[in-house]
């Protein structure tokens, strides 16, 4: 689904490289956690997936599509097939929760009648039942993430992105927020989630990949957080 | 695509930034008028030009036994031989139409119609004193005047040569002078107007960042991202051009107000204000639509 292919990234006036020498594989229907310290590249690394990065060398792999053979009229069609996670859930504060999902659609031209079938089944699916008509500063933390879960996910994409999605959460809501994502990942989505959070890794014991000033230094299935050795 | 949410995001956008779009229909307006009543001018002092150009023509004087000029008091009055001399430059010049006699006793007459009002001024001609000449019609009476007359002065014959046309070059400049003021005061309103354009849609762009955040990353194509925004300019332009062809009905009615103080028609025909204001429209149109688009391009990338 992801594949990684010696992928070395540079930003200009940076004489470090961000990622380097990157090789990995992500597999249609796994659950990845992507760890490491600040500034590690794991954020890099999901700007490259969703090509608002282009790799300095290498090349990428994703659903099957060359990014270096995609041109930018094809991007966005790529990004339909991503959905994406933030820790600051950005959501429109002018809509309701039901808007806001609906809103993904709406801008990639789907009809209407679809839109009103799949929203309030998304919602539901986050566990947001009846919830639908609330602003989302009349939501809390963990319910506002639910919502943009519910955004990233309604249109199925095969890979969710997830950028330290429980970043601004706490412990106990956390793991609502990641029971969602496990369900999402159980429909055969593909879940890439970068964090901090120890006690979610080490609880799910799911593949972990551990960044370190751009390099891959631990790639296991079935980890936890801290070093295992 | 769907029109309803374009539309309905459009008019969020419109409404979040009233002032600048306000401003911005006004600069346009007023640009856009100042171009019309530029391009109005323009085609007024097209009608009035060949309206004269028709009528214009050189008078070919010849020497009459009473004149004193150096030219004919040197050789006296033109003979039958001179005559035809000059009446085969004539017809040997490729700028000349047609040209006409006209006798001293023509003349005469001529002067009699023209002053019959005023018969002191009458009594000091009498029918030897004006000289006979040849009326010259010409191809381009501006661009031919030159070369005719330096074909004609200086032969046997020939007293002087007058020219109509030197008489308009006054009031030509003062008509161009007037246009030519009127469009580059319109040129520099317009070249505000984009600036204008070009912020207005920056701060709408700004204004709606989040919007269009989500938009990329939920793969909105870059058509479905940019066209609330063009469309914005758009309407903007469309405002503005509904106000300034109000204007412009009224420029042109100002301008047929000159009417009065020429004594041959030169009125400014409905059809001209229609093309004006659609050549306004396709400007104001383009002129909106392209500067959102290259100011999109630059604050909407992919």
């Amino acid at each position: 689904m992801i594949h990684f292919e010696n992928v070395t990234k540079t930003y200009p006036n940076q004489s470090r490289p961000a990622l380097e020498s990157v090789n990995l594989d992500v597999e249609k229907g796994e659950f990845v956690f992507l760890v490491g310290p600040s500034g590690s590249g794991k954020s890099t690394f999901l700007r490259l997936i969703l090509r608002e990065e282009r790799p300095s060398e290498g090349r990428i792999y994703v659903a099957g599509r060359d990014l270096a053979r995609l041109t930018n009229w094809k991007v966005p069609q790529l990004r339909r097939r991503i959905g994406c996670v933030f820790q600051d859930f950005r959501l429109l504060p002018a809509k309701n929760v039901y808007q806001n999902i609906a809103f993904a659609l709406e801008v990639i031209g789907k009809p209407r009648r679809f839109i009103r079938k799949v929203v309030p089944e998304v919602i539901d699916l986050v566990g947001l039942e009846g919830k639908g008509e609330r602003m989302p500063d009349e939501l809390s933390g963990g319910e506002q993430q639910r919502v943009a879960m519910a955004r990233a996910f309604v249109n199925r994409p095969m890979i969710l992105l997830a950028d330290e999605p429980t970043g601004n959460i706490d412990p106990a809501t956390s793991i609502g927020i990641m029971k969602v994502l496990d369900r999402i990942n159980r429909t055969g989505t593909t879940v890439v989630m970068a964090t901090h959070d120890a006690a979610i890794v080490d609880s799910m014991r799911k593949r972990v990949i551990e960044l370190e000033y751009g390099k891959v230094v631990r790639d296991q299935s079935r980890g936890v957080y801290g070093q295992a050795y | 695509m769907r029109a309803q949410f374009v539309f309905g995001e459009v008019w969020v956008g419109l409404r979040r930034n009233l002032t600048m779009t306000a401003a911005l229909i006004v600069v346009v307006a007023i640009s856009l008028s100042l171009l019309g009543t530029g391009l109005l001018f323009v085609k007024q002092v097209d009608h009035t030009r060949s309206l004269w150009q028709s009528r214009l023509q050189l008078s070919v004087y010849l020497c009459s036994a009473v004149n004193p000029d150096p030219n004919c008091a040197k050789n006296g009055p033109v003979t039958k031989s001179e005559m035809s001399q000059i009446e085969s430059t004539l017809n040997n010049l490729p700028q000349v139409v047609h040209y006409t006699y006209m006798s001293q006793a023509q003349a005469f007459q001529q002067a009699k119609q023209l002053f019959h009002n005023e018969p002191v001024m009458l009594s000091f001609v009498q029918p030897g004193d004006l000289p006979a000449s040849f009326q010259v019609k010409m191809k381009n009476a501006q661009a031919d005047a030159v070369p005719v007359t330096d074909a004609l002065l200086g032969q046997p014959g020939v007293d002087s040569v007058g020219d109509d046309s030197a008489i308009l070059t006054k009031f030509y400049q003062l008509l161009d002078g007037a246009r030519n003021a009127v469009i580059v005061v319109a040129i520099i309103l317009i070249v505000a107007a984009i600036l204008l354009v070009a912020n207005t849609i920056r701060l709408s762009a700004f204004n709606r960042r989040r919007e269009t955040a989500i938009m990329r990353l939920v793969g909105a194509s870059n058509f479905y991202v940019q066209l609330p925004f063009l469309v914005e300019g758009m309407i903007a332009g469309l405002f503005g051009w509904l106000i300034a062809t109000a204007l412009l009905a009224g420029a042109q009615a100002g301008l047929d107000g000159l009417q009065q103080y020429f004594p041959f028609p030169v009125q400014l025909s409905t059809t001209d204000l229609v093309e004006v204001v659609l050549v306004t429209m396709l400007i104001g149109l383009a002129l909106c639509g392209s500067t959102s688009f290259l100011t999109l391009r630059r604050y909407l990338r992919v």
